[in-house]
């Protein structure tokens, strides 16, 4: 056994220090680029279900989550870690990849909201995240397929 | 976790708008209150929405960042109507009586805002949580 788990590790990962790093390793490959996206989706219907609930609150501006932008970001450099508790994570930081919604019309009190074209938004960013979560469902059971030898 | 932040958010508009249709169904109850001075005269109440956007600076993980609260109650500005009725033992000493500035076709208006607010909300929950539902299954499939 010991010897198939040090081929594993000369395999797939010198570096790992043990077994078990090593196998959240491979899970951590296996769940790929979905993984990221399916937080930065969820993420998008927060700040979606901020703008229907603040539909009626004077002077408050839509907001959106430019996906693609933060998601090449993301790809790319890695994401920001935060690795103290006082650090602000870069998803939910207002400022990144964070976009006021350019309004169809503006209400008197200054609210920039139109209400089904949030709704809209909402029931797609749901479609959207039910189909990042179907591929991570399918990395699961093909993980399980291969665990199980079937 | 993103979904238990819509549910917090969601559930503060759901909130302020419960808030914001109570006022109206008190401010309906008081539409025929009568009274002896201008001051005293029912005025219509009105909550006043706030987003938490101030809340994410000093609180980072609070639930309803970004939700909704009822900064406070604002009375209607509307002038309140002076009607002559001497026979009315709240009338003062020229016989008038003050009604209140309640008006009812707004405050119906407003009723079924605040309703539709709320059904909105609720829709939000309940997408919400039907893909957590489907998240926390994850495993099985």
């Amino acid at each position: 056994m010991t010897l198939f788990r040090r081929y594993i590790k000369k395999l797939i990962d010198p570096s790992a220090k043990n077994f078990s790093e090593l196998m959240m390793k491979i899970l951590d490959r296996a769940f790929g680029i979905h993984e990221k996206a399916l937080d930065l989706r969820a993420k998008r219907m927060e700040v979606l279900s901020q703008n229907i609930a603040n539909a009626d609150t004077p002077g408050f501006k839509a907001r959106d989550i430019d996906f693609k932008n933060v998601f090449n970001n993301v790809q790319q450099a890695g994401a920001m870690r935060t690795t103290h508790s006082a650090h602000i994570s870069q998803a939910s930081s207002a400022g990144v990849g964070m976009v006021y919604t350019v309004p169809f019309s503006t209400a008197v009190d200054g609210n920039t909201v139109n209400i089904s074209v949030e709704h809209a938004k909402y029931g797609r960013a749901a479609a959207e995240y039910k189909a990042t979560l179907q591929f991570v469902e399918g990395t699961i059971s093909g993980v399980r397929k291969a665990l199980r030898g079937e | 976790m993103s979904f238990s932040n819509i549910f917090g958010i969601a559930g503060s508009a759901m909130n302020a708008q419960m808030v914001r249709m109570n006022s109206t169904a008190s401010n309906m109850a008081n539409a025929g209150t009568v009274s002896t001075s201008i001051d005293d005269a029912f005025k219509a109440k009105r909550p006043i929405f706030q987003a938490l956007l101030h809340e994410q600076q000093l609180d980072q993980g609070s639930q309803f960042l970004g939700g909704v609260k009822v900064a406070g109650m604002a009375d209607d500005t509307a002038v309140n109507k002076m009607m002559h009725d001497p026979g009315n033992p709240l009338a003062d000493a020229d016989g008038f009586v003050y009604s209140s500035n309640v008006n009812e076709v707004t405050e119906m208006v407003e009723m079924m805002a605040a309703a539709r607010s709320y059904q909105n909300n609720v829709e939000v929950v309940n997408t919400a949580r039907e893909l957590m539902m489907r998240t926390l299954e994850i495993t099985k499939s």
